[in-house]
């Protein structure tokens, strides 16, 4: 085994990082820390979804948008402090995946919605169908 | 030899290494270099399922917004569901999750005691939460609102099932992973397949945050706030 292979075997500095995986040098008190403002930012954010839900302090129609960018925004802090996805240099091939993984995602839901929505608006009312095959 | 001890360097990181430290060849991305390190290999592949796992659920959502109005003159879901139950079952995940990250702690520490007790905690936790799942189903069904009454309550199903589905696929896995680290201790292997199997329950608790959001707060939003 030549030098060039012998590695302090607890060091990770300027390894690719598999996801779920924190690389850098941190004590477990930091680590820990981690996890706990995760779930303190994740806790406040569902308990934020479920008063919006309650309240009439939010613009009605606007409810359901905010309780989506509620739910993106928990989603980000899962990404981060759960499963360690950052825009850490080391992580990019992560985030590539995930980027492709989020552009699926949204063309799935969005472009069902929108496909459906004009299917709705556009196809004959079924009674008017059914008079005109009389 | 312990390949960990002896780990060679990983040839396709992305970022500039650090002087002297390992100066190999910059390598081309064309093989040049040998394989990745198994670690990155395989979390690296889990993580793709797990994209793929989330653009089938997407396919659900999509079905669930697109259906979620075709009640066929049955139940809404303003009428059927519960949010305090939604609620306790979001609590126990999100807890569950922590847990987990806390097992994932331990295991960096080696330390069998603690692995054991917070696998166990996120066990129990995932359990509440699919006892909770599976009381409200049954409930529904009771009331005339099982999946074949209306196209909303099939994606409904659906969704939400195949949801519940994961995590109980995820707690037979967690008990796996439980007697390996007792019978094997922290083997390499093991720890991969530990690494795989926390990147999967974190993912499951994402997708019952678009669930509690989107299927339970949104969908029982009056008709007139929908958009």
């Amino acid at each position: 085994m030549s030098s060039e292979h012998e590695f302090d075997a607890g060091s990770t500095v300027g390894e690719d990082l598999a996801p779920g995986a924190t690389g850098r040098e941190h004590t477990l008190g930091q680590e820990v820390g981690g996890y706990v403002l995760g779930l303190a930012l994740a806790v406040g954010l569902t308990a934020a979804s479920f008063w919006v839900r309650g309240t009439d302090l939010v613009y009605g129609p606007g409810l359901a948008l905010a309780l989506l960018v509620l739910a993106v925004a928990q989603m980000g802090i899962h990404l981060i402090f759960f499963l360690h996805i950052t825009t850490d240099p080391d992580n990019a091939n992560n985030v590539l995946a995930l980027a492709f993984g989020v552009l699926i995602v949204c063309l799935i839901v969005f472009g069902s919605l929108w496909v459906m929505e004009h299917l709705n608006h556009n196809m004959v009312p079924t009674q008017e169908l059914m008079r005109m095959q009389r | 030899m312990s390949s960990e001890a002896l780990r060679a360097p990983d040839p396709y990181q992305l970022e500039p290494r650090p002087a002297g430290a390992h100066a190999s060849p910059a390598v081309t991305g064309h093989g040049a270099g040998g394989p990745a390190p198994k670690r990155i290999v395989v979390g690296y592949g889990f993580w793709i399922f797990l994209l793929s796992d989330v653009i089938m659920f997407a396919s659900f959502f999509a079905a669930y917004a697109v259906l979620f109005k075709n009640t066929a003159g049955g139940p809404t879901a303003e009428q059927l569901f519960d949010l305090h139950n939604t609620a306790v079952e979001t609590a126990c995940l999100l807890a569950s999750t922590f847990t987990c990250g806390m097992a994932s702690l331990a295991v960096g520490q080696r330390s069998q005691k603690w692995t054991q007790i917070f696998l166990l905690l996120t066990g129990l936790l995932g359990l509440a939460f699919i006892t909770l799942e599976v009381r409200e189903f049954l409930s529904l069904v009771h009331r005339g609102a099982g999946p074949s009454r209306s196209a909303f309550l099939s994606s409904f199903f659906t969704l939400v099932g195949c949801h519940g589905v994961h995590v109980s696929a995820g707690i037979l896995w967690l008990g796996t992973m439980m007697a390996q680290f007792y019978a094997k201790g922290f083997r390499q292997d093991i720890r991969h397949r530990f690494l795989c199997f926390s990147l999967f329950w974190h993912a499951l608790d994402i997708i019952w945050v678009g669930i509690f959001s989107l299927v339970y707060l949104v969908g029982t939003l009056p008709p007139e706030l929908l958009p």
